[in-house]
């Protein structure tokens, strides 16, 4: 499968400036921290859902727990995806029960990855609630499920693909839009 | 060679790649024992056939349910066959089990080489949970996992097995396994349970008969059980082995400070090893347990389910 990139969406300094907002605005629309956490899917969920938290506490002095989940094992796709993905661990060392947990992932596409990592979050307890923050949202949505708190929605044909680059794992930051060429 | 082959039949044929792959693999199902919730939907809707032609239960619950945590479902056999109808009524079995469909086979037998009789016939991957004086591959899995948490590596350790060594299709699968990891290996018991030939299995593999002599400066001591048949072949009854080869905490001070103590189980407290040795913290056997859990879960997560290898690929990912 070959890629040709097509334009960029976000550079560093509006990721940076996006996901800024977006911690505030977690914040301000849960009426303060109070039992709030915030789960980063994997993979680039994590390292967003990190630097959300260091902001979080930067400008409210509260350390806000944040969990990694790996939903590789409530994929629905499994029988499909040929050798078995390799499993990553899931490292959510806070009980969820009763707690106001915000799932944040990079893109929000077609919605199976939130269905499963529901699922995940599911078997770990019974949170009091659970909204999803997303750097970006590029429609196609395949299941009822919506993002409380999006950094940009961005229109996409079905052959595009949205490559969020971060440091922590790409060693470059910035998102791009990508074409699928055959 | 695939990073993941067909089948599980024996740790020999092994490489320290896949081997680690498989332990690395066993950590987020290690974490999965903890989920108040442990029941997956990963392999939803497969079958996983537990043939057990010899008697176990430890053994069997722990596929059983690693099975069963993964979502699939378990078709239990329990065979005890007799060793004098060995070839026949395998391949009886193996066309009954070829019958019901099942996506994946955990077999034991008596028979050494039974897990790769029966992969030669069927379609389906076969993990082999112990085929005669032959094999045990998920033992060494979850020995060497406990190892590497316990002592935080797996590499270049001193290990000690301490009895039966001849009879052991653990033995014989910790000492292929641990050896790829550099292991010096120090096979200890009576004479007529550690023949010469075992030091060919492998590299730095050497035999002592004294106790002492095995546990001098060993990191990790391997305790096999004594298979009560045995004790009553001529030369060795249960006082004798007692004297000479059981697990004291005198005896294990002759080792490491921190010498790690495995026991397959079931162990026999009082025979081969001291309820003080077992009881103690240098023992790791409920953690043997738990990690077996978690070994087979991924095993069978890796080797059941997911589409033959010729499947497309989807675009996304």
């Amino acid at each position: 499968m070959r890629v040709v990139e097509k334009r960029q969406l976000l550079s560093a300094k509006e990721i940076d400036r996006t996901l800024q907002r977006l911690a505030h605005e977690i914040v301000e629309k849960s009426g303060g921290t109070k039992d709030l956490a915030l789960i980063g899917v994997r993979r680039r969920g994590v390292p967003l859902s990190e630097r959300l938290a260091k902001t979080i506490l930067a400008f409210s002095q509260v350390q806000v727990p944040v969990g990694i989940l790996d939903i590789t094992l409530y994929r629905d796709d499994l029988s499909t995806v040929g050798p078995q993905p390799v499993v990553h661990s899931t490292n959510i060392d806070f009980s969820v029960d009763g707690q106001d947990l915000v799932l944040v992932d990079d893109v929000l596409y077609t919605g199976r990855t939130m269905r499963a990592a529901m699922n995940g979050l599911f078997d770990l307890g019974r949170p009091r609630r659970i909204r999803l923050c997303v750097l970006i949202d590029r429609g196609h949505r395949e299941l009822p499920i919506e993002a409380t708190f999006v950094g940009r929605t961005v229109e996409t044909s079905d052959t595009e693909i949205v490559e969020v680059r971060l440091q922590e794992i790409d060693e470059e930051e910035r998102v791009m839009l990508v074409d699928r060429v055959s | 060679m695939l990073l993941r082959p067909k089948h599980l039949l024996g740790i020999e044929s092994l490489t320290a790649d896949q081997i680690l792959f498989y332990l690395d693999q066993s950590k987020p199902f290690q974490e999965f024992q903890r989920h108040p919730l442990k029941k997956l939907a990963t392999l939803r809707g497969k079958t996983v056939a537990v043939a057990f032609f010899e008697s176990s239960t430890r053994t069997r619950i722990s596929f059983t349910t690693a099975a069963s945590r993964l979502g699939a479902d378990t078709m239990a056999l329990q065979a005890e066959s007799s060793s004098l109808k060995k070839g026949e009524s395998l391949i009886d079995t193996v066309r009954t089990l070829e019958a019901m469909r099942p996506d994946g086979i955990v077999i034991r037998h008596s028979s050494s080489g039974a897990p790769e009789f029966v992969a030669e016939r069927l379609e389906i991957p076969v993990m082999n949970a112990g085929d005669g004086t032959h094999e045990h591959p998920t033992q060494a899995l979850l020995d060497a996992l406990t190892i590497r948490d316990r002592k935080g590596k797996l590499e270049g350790w001193n290990v000690t097995i301490l009895g039966d060594i001849l009879h052991s299709r653990v033995a014989r699968s910790n000492i292929y396994l641990l050896s790829k990891f550099g292991a010096r290996i120090t096979l200890c018991g009576p004479g007529m349970w550690v023949p010469a030939e075992l030091e060919t299995l492998a590299p730095n593999v050497r035999r002592v008969s004294r106790i002492e002599e095995g546990l001098d400066g060993a990191d990790v001591i391997i305790v096999l059980r004594v298979q009560s048949e045995r004790l009553h072949e001529p030369g060795l009854p249960a006082a004798e082995y007692i004297l000479r080869y059981q697990l004291t905490n005198e005896r294990l001070r002759l080792a490491r400070p921190d010498a790690l103590v495995l026991h397959p189980g079931p162990m026999i407290r009082g025979l081969e090893i001291d309820p003080a040795v077992a009881d103690g913290p240098q023992c790791a056997v409920l953690e043997q347990v738990t990690n077996g859990l978690a070994v087979r879960m991924a095993l069978l997560y890796h080797l059941i389910g997911g589409a033959p290898a010729d499947a497309p690929h989807p675009a996304k990912e």
